[in-house]
């Protein structure tokens, strides 16, 4: 019975982190209808991001947020206006198949380009902490992870905030309402894909980070991490980050759950069959709000 | 030189060349010269059959790579019970398409991108649970071995190849072919004059299926030993679509072009730096996307209308 909770558990620590990989992917589905599959890629480039942080400057991982996620700001600025602003000139279902597409390039590319410049290895960010357990009954819950899962949450919630409150927020939401109303009521519509770029690279920064500290990073893991932010953005629909949120911590404990039982090797497995089955009941409404 | 005719050219002219290629093992007795043209008669199969469903009736597989795995999965297994090859490879084609019908249906419920990621989904759940289920090596028994001849596979590779131009020139000239791409062009328009979208849809997946099943049952009579989930890995996908659109998607000679300049290309940085064409050939493709959707193809008649331009 412990094992199984064990499991869950740490199901649910990375369930947070899925939720934050998942939240920029849908954040620029929602807004542009670009469909970004190189956002594993971004996550991946935002953990060898915080890694070099971390060994350059000196430190703690967790600050290395406050590095990371300007220059993950500047770097989806940049992706969006030498990229995809030029995707975001044609028609919705042109928009994403060529982004679909274009994500594809650059995901083969920010692989290849990541095993030129770090080789293939595996690596993680190491911390005097690492190793810290906190003890509830006979659970045993990794101090790194739940920080992580914490901070998710946060940055989630501030997000959540910012897109409701601030002036800029209300004009991205206005725009993945509907561009033309939007534009009509002299919302620049441009901007507000550029912002929604940039804030969606600056999550995967983070998500990235996260990842190097708890986990680890290789040039391989972006298909991986994309292919998780896709299941929950499906599981959970677009248009809240709340709600993005707790459909990450749904699949960490699915993951857990099928692997509890199925045996380990099938934790990938339950996500991408949850996945294909909602996809097929639901192939309009799909992505929906 | 109107569009069909200059297809037929092309097709003859394709086959000519592969025609001519059945005398390399006669004059090249190296081995090395023999597996780099093997690898690019495998990736003209593997580019074309992707072409078939991706090209023509505009819907992009990204789960190509499940069919290839099927077809070396059971090729291989019945090869090495004992089954002469080319009955193994008719028996992995015959699986992959049966597994295409059986999922086609709901899959192409989906549309567009949605399909996309739909069945690069189910691709990477095939993956996995084999990687899972057969988690050893397959290598060949000794017997075997001694008495492998690479001439062998030269051969085998050389007629797929030839079977899938013929296969996308039949196709795209014939009534079925011009449905889908009509359905490529604008499915709801096709559909209101009278194509059979859903249908035509699942010849499309069953014939490109097919003969991803038979590159697979190739590979599968390749390899001395190997991974049985390596075959399932969606690198075969990227590949064929990297090719396919590098060439000229939908076009009979694009995916050609595009496996053997891919081909070189990769073989060539190979021996310096492992990858890196890839970093190439994404540049590469995400140009093609957004500026020449056409591929090499398109660039090729772009440039001669500026010469015959130039000559007026």
């Amino acid at each position: 019975m412990s094992v199984l909770a064990q499991q869950l558990v740490l199901g649910l620590l990375i369930g947070g982190l899925y939720g934050l990989a998942a939240a920029g992917l849908s954040l620029v589905f929602g807004v542009m209808k670009v469909l970004d599959v190189a956002h594993g890629e971004l996550i991946m480039l935002g953990g060898y991001g915080a890694f070099w942080v971390v060994a350059l400057l000196g430190i703690d991982p967790f600050a290395a947020l406050g590095v990371v996620i300007p220059l993950a700001l500047l770097g989806g600025g940049l992706l969006y206006s030498g990229l995809f602003s030029f995707v975001v000139r044609a028609d919705e279902e042109t928009r994403v198949k060529n982004s679909l597409l274009i994500g594809f390039g650059l995901a083969l590319a920010l692989h290849a380009l990541a095993v030129q410049l770090w080789t293939a290895d595996e690596r993680s960010i190491v911390t005097p902490y690492g190793g810290a357990v906190i003890m509830v009954g006979d659970l045993a819950i990794p101090l790194v992870r739940l920080l992580s899962l914490l901070l998710a949450f946060l940055l989630l919630g501030g997000l959540h905030l910012l897109l409701a409150r601030w002036r800029w927020g209300k004009a991205i939401r206005a725009t993945a309402e509907d561009w033309q109303a939007a534009l009509l009521t002299g919302i620049d519509v441009r901007r507000a894909y550029l912002l929604a770029f940039a804030i969606g690279t600056a999550l995967a920064g983070a998500a990235g980070t996260l990842v190097s500290v708890g986990y680890s990073v290789s040039p391989s893991i972006g298909l991986e991490w994309t292919l998780k932010a896709l299941i929950v953005v499906v599981l959970a629909g677009l248009g809240s980050m709340i709600g993005t949120f707790v459909g990450g911590l749904v699949l960490g404990v699915a993951e857990a759950a099928s692997a509890a039982v199925f045996g380990g090797p099938y934790r990938e497995v339950v996500g991408l069959v949850i996945f294909v089955v909602v996809l097929v009941v639901r192939p309009r409404g799909l992505f929906g709000k | 030189m109107t569009a069909a005719r200059r297809e037929r050219a092309w097709a003859i002219g394709i086959l000519a060349g592969l025609g001519g290629l059945a005398f390399l093992p006669l004059v090249a007795r190296r081995d090395d010269v023999l597996n780099f043209v093997f690898l690019i008669l495998l990736s003209i199969t593997l580019a074309q059959s992707w072409n078939i469903v991706a090209g023509y009736a505009g819907q992009v597989n990204l789960g190509h790579a499940a069919f290839f795995g099927l077809g070396a999965l059971l090729a291989r297994s019945l090869w090495i019970g004992g089954t002469p090859i080319v009955l193994a490879m008719l028996a992995g084609a015959a699986l992959a398409t049966s597994f295409a019908l059986v999922i086609g249906a709901p899959a192409f419920r989906l549309r567009g991108a949605y399909f996309a990621i739909g069945t690069l989904a189910l691709g990477e759940i095939l993956r996995t649970t084999v990687g899972n289920v057969l988690p050893e090596i397959s290598t060949l028994p000794t017997a075997t071995i001694a008495g492998y001849r690479l001439a062998h596979r030269y051969y085998v590779a050389l007629a797929l190849a030839a079977v899938s131009v013929v296969t996308v020139a039949a196709l795209a000239g014939s009534r079925a072919g011009l449905g889908m791409q009509a359905i490529r062009e604008d499915e709801p328009a096709a559909e209101a004059s009278g194509v059979g979208a859903l249908r035509l849809k699942l010849t499309a997946l069953a014939l490109s299926t097919g003969l991803a099943g038979l590159a697979g049952g190739l590979f599968g009579y390749y390899h001395i030993s190997y991974y049985p989930s390596h075959a399932f890995s969606p690198t075969w996908t990227f590949d064929a679509l990297l090719m396919t659109f590098i060439g000229g998607v939908g076009t009979l000679h694009g995916p050609v072009l595009g496996a053997i300049l891919y081909i070189v290309l990769k073989e060539y940085l190979a021996v310096r730096w492992v990858d890196f064409h890839l970093l190439i050939f994404g540049a590469l493709f995400i140009a093609i996307v957004l500026l020449l959707p056409g591929g090499l193809v398109q660039a090729a008649a772009r440039g001669r209308r500026l010469f015959a331009r130039r000559e007026v």
